[in-house]
């Protein structure tokens, strides 16, 4: 079974898991079977039209799938998936 | 509240002070009894494509080497700091947009390069952000 690491800001969403073993063999079983079994977290994987949202980066090995073959890129047994936060901000549109 | 010592708190305001732009990094350490205990930083680039003087990001590669050492460690990695040059230490609607669940975000105003204000926030359930009190220490266990 493939693995997928659970950034920590999520895994109050995963029951404190920080690993999840998923049997899916492409990216986007993959997020169908995370947002199955933990429904809370179903809504940082898709936004509304179901597609993984911007500020989401998903990892197959160091590849981001972006560069890879998106939501159909393969995984394997062994392959680890890391789910990665777009880390971003500043002073733009300050409200104080 | 987010208890860090004086040493690391120092770490973090030098970074702010000798940036031109706004300067970002995460922040390590471990819950105890309701109090967030920051022991490590590490700063990283500030790799947006856009105006650094107003808005930061950071790689992917460094938000996974965050978490591989804080595992390596058996560190908790509690949160992100970054700086406003020539603003204040509160969080913007960009910051608040792109904030996540359960992070702490340090937020050091910087005026003329030396700081002003250092200010922590964490996102509510409504998904805004209430100040989080900063208690300095010299102990290296925390509170």
């Amino acid at each position: 079974m493939a693995t997928v690491i659970i950034p920590t800001p999520l895994r109050k969403f995963t029951g404190n898991s920080s690993r999840i073993q998923v049997s899916a063999s492409k990216v986007s079983g993959v997020l169908d079977e995370l947002a199955a079994h933990y429904p809370e977290l179903k809504k940082h994987l898709r936004n509304a039209d179901g597609v993984v949202p911007s500020f989401i980066n998903i990892f197959v090995g160091d590849d981001d799938i972006r560069v890879l073959e998106q939501e159909h890129t393969s995984v394997s047994e062994n392959t680890i998936i890391s789910i990665v936060p777009a880390i971003a901000g500043g002073i733009n549109h300050l409200t104080a | 509240m987010l208890c860090i010592r004086t040493a690391v708190l120092d770490g973090i305001k030098t970074h702010a002070e000798s940036s031109a732009g706004e300067c970002c990094g995460f922040l390590f350490g471990y819950d105890a009894n309701y109090t967030r205990n920051v022991t490590e930083v590490l700063a990283v680039a500030n790799v947006t494509p856009g105006d650094k003087r107003r808005n930061f990001e950071i790689a992917s590669k460094d938000y996974l080497n965050a978490e591989k050492y804080a595992d390596q460690a058996h560190l908790q990695l509690l949160g992100v700091y970054h700086s406003h040059p020539e603003h204040s230490a509160f969080p913007s609607e960009y910051d608040r947009i792109l904030a996540l669940p359960d992070f702490s975000y340090i937020i050091v105003s910087v005026k003329s390069r030396l700081t002003d204000d250092v200010r922590s926030w964490r996102l509510t359930v409504g998904n805004f952000f209430e100040e989080e009190q900063i208690q300095i220490t010299d102990s290296p266990y925390g509170l």
